[in-house]
């Protein structure tokens, strides 16, 4: 154990990161709402990356579709949104937070009952075949991608906020929004609830096992198979969770907005490692706050600034930084 | 790794070769029509689309090179074809038409995608299949947005246009009659048009040559050694990720080659042309369809894919009027989803044909 250990290894990092940004910034103020932003940002990237890591970890299945769920998560949770808008700019609070939970519902419902049957059709004759899977995820996406544009056309598509959730706090001179506090609560429950399944549960310990050894769990007489479903269902649901956020979150949104999510995902598995929840969570949070703080520094570089992050983590530590252990 | 190969005769009685004697009849009647097409083909949409076919032959079958023969899963081979692409636009545009600012930005493209893949290469290629696809999509992503971002330098999404030196130009006279007007052989007027498609062409016809070369000489057989067992070759002796590597950076070149052939024949740069991910998709269908592993499939491929793009459309408008009442379905069916019914082809050739036409075609000459 070195000295770094100690102190949190490299859960150190989005904290040099901000500090690093408070002297480049200078100005507190400003400083915190990124901060902010960057912690809401990540958490949503977090929902989606999550799901992406777990699948690979346990089934050794990268799927390339993934994006495919937060677009549709997005898209739903825009309709039921619409759909319900008189209870969501109405005055009722209680009303809004319904319209609101039953439009990130609908999305995760549909992940789920989407990623049972993706699983069944296009991932599971290709298990264990790297070169078909990446190929045939690819050729799912691209179907996907073309739903969409089929049933909810090209054009942008306006997502309403609810009244409860918009405008924002002020605290001192600092103003932050309440959607990201939204945001981020939310992703810490869901990082919280995951954390806590996988490993204070018989279900977490078995998928655990899963990850480290999938022959030794069945071989002990576990269905394996079954909870591969499971994993799966659960990943593609907070994927499509995590679309619905964003969807909130960026007020309008268009097909394109798996793809544009996706690089921002496929980074953070990278930095974080494949197969890891705190890794996703690590990497999340550092894509988070660095696309923040550089779009702040330098707009234009804030999509090079995480692929540069992705490409210095790569040289210093070549499986990411928490990568489960393989 | 299954089936992509072509199976190894060693056990299996030789019969007459049917499936591969039509695949060698086909892509040479392909080789022939590309050839002679200005003369075949004399209207100006047919060469348009015969050298896109030129083009995409080389950089199809340099990605065959990655994923066929070597089993790299590479999403950035649009990024090192636009490298080639904007080079020599860029330098077309500020230097001017002179075969200097082709040579200088085509070959500071080349360079830059053979820097770029030598370095996405020795980060990620030691790790495994999958992790190097993530990069490579990543890659190519952020190299898309910084095209449409730094529109001082690459006109963004617009692309740039300009002018190709003066021996390609269609004003430019090659041979002329007795009255100084462009010279006509059997029809076909000897100008600069003829003289750009036949550089296309030549060019493309050396590259792939040399890349058949490639896969037949002894690099070949350890790519294909690294496709089918890592392992194994690494216990033989052979340095792995060195091999990997190579024949990335290879392909690279060989795929910014193709974007300067694409620069010169178009007069036109954009982001939808060469750095956009449908062009990634278009090449990973031809790549599928035409058969993995087989170098000549690129020619196939390429081909059904052109001509697929071109029709399926006609057949979806006739469709899409044909279920004009239905709910849904017309949209499903309207001429700009034809992606979504490729989509579905794409899904079923790698499940039942995994590897596609040429390859299964050869395969069935001989008894399994």
């Amino acid at each position: 154990m070195t000295s770094l250990d100690r102190f949190g290894g490299v859960y150190l990092l989005p904290v040099a990161l901000a500090l690093i940004a408070l002297v480049l910034i200078g100005s507190p103020s400003s400083w915190l709402t990124l901060t902010v932003a960057g912690l809401a940002m990540g958490m949503m990237i977090f929902l989606m990356a999550s799901g992406l890591s777990l699948i690979f970890g346990l089934m050794d299945v990268l799927n390339f579709g993934h994006s495919a769920f937060v677009s549709f998560g997005a898209f739903i949770a825009a309709s039921v949104l619409a759909a319900l808008g008189t209870w969501l700019t109405g005055p009722s609070p209680a009303l809004n937070i319904i319209a609101l939970f039953a439009a990130i519902g609908a999305a995760t419902a549909f992940g789920a009952v989407a990623g049972w049957a993706f699983e069944r059709i296009i991932v599971k004759p290709v298990y264990k075949d790297h070169l078909r899977q990446i190929l045939i995820t690819m050729g799912a996406l691209i179907v996907a991608e073309q739903l969409i544009l089929a049933v909810w056309g090209g054009i942008p598509v306006q997502v309403p906020r609810p009244a409860v959730l918009s405008g924002s706090v002020i605290i001192g001179d600092v103003s932050i929004e309440i959607y990201r506090i939204f945001a981020f609560l939310l992703g810490l429950a869901v990082y919280v609830a995951l954390y806590l399944v996988l490993n204070r549960t018989r279900l977490g310990l078995l998928i655990r096992a899963g990850v480290e050894n999938r022959e030794m769990v069945e071989s002990l007489g576990f269905r394996i198979d079954r909870l591969f479903i499971g994993v799966f269902m659960a990943g593609s649901a907070l994927a499509a969770m995590g679309g619905a956020m964003w969807a909130g979150y960026q007020g309008m949104i268009t097909p394109l907005i798996g793809n544009e999510m996706m690089i921002l995902v496929f980074i953070v598995v990278i930095i974080g490692g494949l197969g890891s929840i705190q890794g996703s969570l690590l990497g999340a949070i550092m894509v988070g706050l660095m696309a923040n703080y550089v779009a702040f520094l330098a707009p234009k570089m804030a999509l090079a600034s995480n692929m540069i992050l992705m490409m210095a983590i790569l040289l210093w530590r070549p499986f990411g930084l928490k990568p489960a252990v393989k | 790794m299954t089936g992509i190969a072509s199976p190894s005769p060693s056990n299996a009685v030789r019969q007459v070769p049917v499936g591969r004697l039509a695949v060698y009849g086909v892509v040479l009647l392909i080789g022939l029509a590309l050839a002679f097409a200005p003369f075949v083909f004399p209207d100006v949409r047919a060469q348009e689309v015969a050298a896109r076919i030129c083009i995409f032959i080389v950089l199809v079958a340099s990605y065959d090179l990655l994923i066929g023969y070597t089993g790299i899963v590479s999403f950035a081979h649009t990024m090192f074809f636009g490298l080639g692409a904007y080079g020599t636009a860029i330098a077309l545009k500020s230097i001017g038409p002179t075969w200097g600012a082709v040579a200088l930005g085509g070959g500071a493209g080349i360079a830059a995608a053979f820097v770029l893949a030598l370095l996405i290469g020795l980060l990620s290629l030691r790790v495994k299949a999958i992790f190097f696809a993530m990069v490579t999509l990543a890659a190519a992503s952020v190299m898309l947005v910084l095209a449409s971002q730094l529109s001082e330098f690459t006109g963004g999404e617009d692309g740039i246009t300009y002018q190709v030196p003066k021996l390609f130009a269609p004003a430019t006279k090659l041979l002329t009659d007795a009255d100084g007007k462009v010279l006509r052989i059997f029809g076909v007027q000897m100008n600069g048009r003829f003289a750009a498609y036949y550089f296309v062409f030549l060019t493309s016809f050396v590259l792939f040559m040399f890349m058949l070369r490639v896969v037949a000489s002894p690099l070949g057989s350890v790519l294909k050694a690294i496709r089918e067992n890592e392992m194994r070759a690494e216990a033989i002796g052979y340095r792995v990720v060195a091999y990997r590597t190579a024949v990335f950076c290879l392909a690279a070149v060989i795929a910014a080659l193709a974007g300067v052939l694409r620069a010169v024949w178009l007069k036109y740069a954009g982001p939808d042309v060469t750095l956009s991910f449908g062009i990634m998709i278009d090449i990973l269908l031809m790549v599928v369809i035409g058969g993995m592993g087989t170098m000549i499939g690129a020619v196939i491929g390429v081909v059904v894919m052109s001509l697929a793009q071109f029709y399926l459309k006609d057949l979806m408008e006739i469709g899409a009027h044909a279920t004009a009442d239905i709910p849904l379905l017309p949209d499903l069916l309207n001429p700009e989803r034809w992606l979504l019914w490729l989509g579905v082809l794409f899904i079923l050739l790698v499940y039942f044909f995994p590897s596609g036409i040429a390859g299964t075609l050869m395969n069935k000459g001989y008894r399994r």
